[in-house]
């Protein structure tokens, strides 16, 4: 108990400050904020894993949560029959045509021996491939995206439960890392870093550009959720029930029946979205759970130890026999399905997929800080670092505010600085960001909650 | 004749811009390879130290403008640039001294101080908006052109224009100029030899009495100055928007590591290699064929290999290929 009570602590301290928004902000936005920080709490525990574990760094997150969010549409829309109709063989059979190209080129891999000749031969077929698969796929793509653009415009999904999408961008973002580690794992730190990042702009060009599948920069909106709706829950007598029963005490001071009534109906309408947010807060706190206990398993088991050796030192690690490529591989593409589920969970939050908002500011470098401020190598340290920066992330306005107005109470209301200074309060959370960094990375390089491990 | 007005098609829409666009990208990867070099780690906060430098020059540009100097038909952000480059040494060597000093006499390993300058990439980022604002900014003035492609067409009696912007001949020029200096540096006088040694093997350099601090403090001088003139040229080519220069830094590491990380001449030409492939790819042929090809051969669509909207990935493939083939670059990275 007394060693971990650091650990709880820091996790009291972060709970009381959301407990404290709940209390003078109000409620609704501090469960968003609690919300938005287990998926980022998700995020680092995938990130972590990478860097902390086997100190692979990855500045793709960006791209996996922009998968796991393309799953999140894939899976829950219903799908468009005349899209479908119109282009959906040409879609088809272009899948084919790269699965048929990706085979081939496996063929020549497996079957000659390295040379030249064998470079021109793959390089003939990928680009051969690519302008049939150009050929095929147009007219398809053209006419898929001529179904009712203002609605549809593109094939749709599956039309099954969101929940599941979840389970698909985990694999969706393990899929994708499987192909990049290949390629790039074996490039040095600082390489792979630009690597990663660089792909990950990629990925996002292509979901933002291709209507067909992913409507591109017209967003999907209205996703189906798995809790209830606002408007449903305000109209059923259950509700209304536990929302007079919590608030009696208040209800009764209102003698009037009428204005009791109006109170009651405020009350409810706020209710109802508190409690849609709490069904989000349970689900999220359920994979949160489900993922700390499986890393902590993982992170005391033979192979986590394994995965430090590796981490420490690689020439010794493979001294001993481990293969470090395929176990770098492996953390790779765990760590990115994880980051994945955070993608799905935050479309599932949100309700629309947005491939504009997908910046590397918010969805990479963020997450970076989270791992470092919050202790790289340390499950708990990762999650701790995902609620103290998003919770900085989102106060940052208001303390920036507060500050501003704190220094420039000298001056009058209209001043031109004071009125810049107001009006640039949104960019204080990146110099509070960056500030946070650079002192956590210079007097606490191992973040808040350092690594620490006990050998049993 | 037709061949002609093809040959100007091409020069207006792919050659001119990419060698504009190619040699603000190549002033820009020298500076991160100079870093990468000499100080040895990626240099993450690298548009947003360009876009430092720039708003320097927007602020003094306005300055002169308000007091009513100007160059005439040059713009007078040339005025401005020598004003902002002293503020952008400043604000580097500050940095240096607070930031980066700590994590190079430790001998920190490299990523370590990559995720440090994504420290300083969120402060410098702050710094940017909170003064200048996140919105886009012109600061040009004087001649706009310097052929019109009216003007061509009249003078010529060609079918196809050529327009010459003033900023894109100020460009190349004025990156010719610097780089030839920057190579003259680098390779005739002693302290540029000397970076030369302390980049290629540190510990011989420091044996043979080379200053390490001096080394250093001129590195962040030269790094200034290629950051705020390739930032100030990109911006008064197209327009000045904090969030397009964070996104440069992309081709410009690609440049970088495309000519060869620590090789500035490889960074060089590297930029060009990234401008060029960009501008090409993405470019519709439709109207160069009309003019070659005779009539019957016209082709239907727009002959384009990929979309514009997919400019950046071009390069970024360009990069991943390189990466996976040949790491130290097309030209062997790592000597300075």
């Amino acid at each position: 108990m007394r060693k971990n009570l650091n650990v709880i602590a820091a996790y009291t301290i972060m709970m009381g400050l959301i407990i404290l928004v709940g209390i003078f902000q109000s409620w609704n936005i501090a469960l968003s904020i609690f919300n938005l920080c287990l998926i980022s709490a998700v995020m680092t525990m995938g990130a972590n894993i990478q860097w902390g574990y086997a100190g692979l760094i990855n500045f793709g997150i960006m791209g996996y949560t922009a998968l796991g969010g393309l799953a999140a549409v894939l899976i829950s829309v219903n799908p468009v029959q005349e899209a479908w109709s119109a282009g959906g063989s040409n879609i088809l059979f272009s899948l084919f045509l790269i699965i048929g190209m990706v085979l081939a080129v496996r063929y020549v891999l497996k079957k000659y021996e390295k040379s030249k000749i064998r470079t021109y031969i793959i390089s003939t077929i990928i680009i051969l491939g690519i302008i049939i698969i150009r050929f095929v796929s147009e007219p398809g793509i053209e006419a898929i995206e001529e179904v009712d653009p203002a609605k549809t415009g593109f094939l749709g999904g599956l039309g099954l439960p969101i929940i599941f999408s979840w389970i698909v961008g985990a694999l969706f973002a393990g899929g994708l890392a499987f192909v990049i580690g290949k390629v790039a794992l074996g490039l040095r730190a600082d390489y792979l870093a630009i690597a990663t990042l660089l792909i990950s702009e990629i990925v996002i060009a292509i979901i933002k550009h291709e209507d067909w599948l992913t409507r591109g920069v017209k967003n999907v909106i209205g996703l189906k959720r798995p809790a209830p709706y606002e408007v449903n829950l305000q109209q059923t007598d259950w509700f209304i029930n536990l929302v007079e029963k919590f608030n009696s005490s208040k209800l009764n001071l209102i003698s009037d029946f009428a204005e009791r009534q109006a109170a009651l109906n405020q009350f409810v309408i706020e209710g109802s979205s508190v409690f849609v947010k709490l069904c989000y807060s349970g689900l999220f706190l359920i994979v949160v759970i489900i993922l700390l206990i499986l890393t902590q398993k993982a992170l005391y088991s033979p192979w986590g130890r394994m995965m430090r050796a590796i981490r420490d030192n690689e020439e010794a690690a493979n001294a001993m026999g481990k293969n470090v490529v395929k176990q770098h591989l492996l953390i790779f593409v765990l760590g990115s399905a994880i980051v994945g589920i955070a993608g799905a969970m935050l479309v599932t939050q949100d309700g629309l997929f947005t491939p504009g908002s997908y910046r590397p500011m918010r969805y990479t470098f963020l997450i970076w800080v989270m791992v470092i401020v919050g202790g790289s190598g340390n499950n708990f340290g990762a999650i701790l670092g995902g609620f103290v920066v998003w919770f900085l992330w989102i106060e940052a306005a208001p303390i920036g505010l507060y500050l501003v107005n704190l220094t420039t109470a000298g001056l009058d209301d209209t001043h031109a600085l004071k009125v810049h200074l107001i009006e640039s309060v949104p960019y204080f959370r990146f110099l509070m960001m960056g500030i946070g960094l650079l002192l956590i990375m210079r007097y606490r390089p191992k973040g808040i909650l350092p690594e620490k491990i006990e050998i049993k | 004749m037709d061949f002609v007005n093809a040959i100007i098609l091409l020069l207006n829409y792919i050659f001119v811009p990419a060698l504009a666009y190619g040699s603000q990208l190549a002033l820009g990867a020298i500076f991160v390879t100079l870093i990468y070099g000499i100080l040895r780690f990626a240099n993450f906060a690298t548009g947003d130290m360009m876009s430092f430098g720039t708003m320097f020059t927007i602020l003094f540009t306005w300055y002169f403008q308000s007091v009513g100097i100007s160059l005439g038909v040059l713009p007078t952000a040339l005025l401005a640039i020598p004003f902002a480059i002293i503020f952008m040494v400043g604000y580097m060597l500050i940095i240096d001294k607070f930031v980066f000093k700590y994590y190079r006499v430790n001998k920190s390993p490299p990523v370590q101080l990559a995720m440090v300058s994504i420290g300083v990439m969120f402060v410098t980022q702050a710094v940017v908006r909170i003064i200048i604002g996140p919105s886009d900014r012109r600061f040009f003035d004087g001649e706009k052109f310097l052929i019109k492609a009216g003007e061509f067409k009249e003078m010529t009696g060609l079918n196809e224009g050529l327009a010459i912007k003033s900023t894109q001949v100020l460009t190349i020029i004025v990156t010719l100029i610097l780089v030839s200096t920057l190579f003259w540096f680098l390779n005739k006088t002693k302290t540029g030899k000397s970076m030369r040694a302390y980049s290629d093997n540190e510990d011989l350099a420091l044996l043979s009495g080379i200053d390490p601090k001096k080394i250093v403090m001129i590195t962040w001088v030269i790094a200034g100055i290629l950051a705020t003139i390739g930032g100030a040229l990109y911006g008064l080519d197209k327009s000045f928007k904090p969030f397009t220069y964070f996104n440069n830094m992309l081709p410009i590491f690609a440049a970088a590591i495309v000519g060869g990380i620590g090789n500035p001449f490889g960074a060089f030409l590297g930029g060009y290699v990234i401008a060029f492939s960009e501008i090409l790819l993405t470019y519709a042929y439709r109207k160069f064929f009309m003019y070659v090809l005779p009539e019957s051969m016209e082709p239907g669509g727009l002959v384009q290999l990929l979309s514009t909207d997919y400019k950046f990935a071009v390069s970024f493939s360009i990069l991943v290929i390189v990466l996976l083939y040949r790491p130290s670059g097309i030209f062997k990275g790592k000597v300075l």
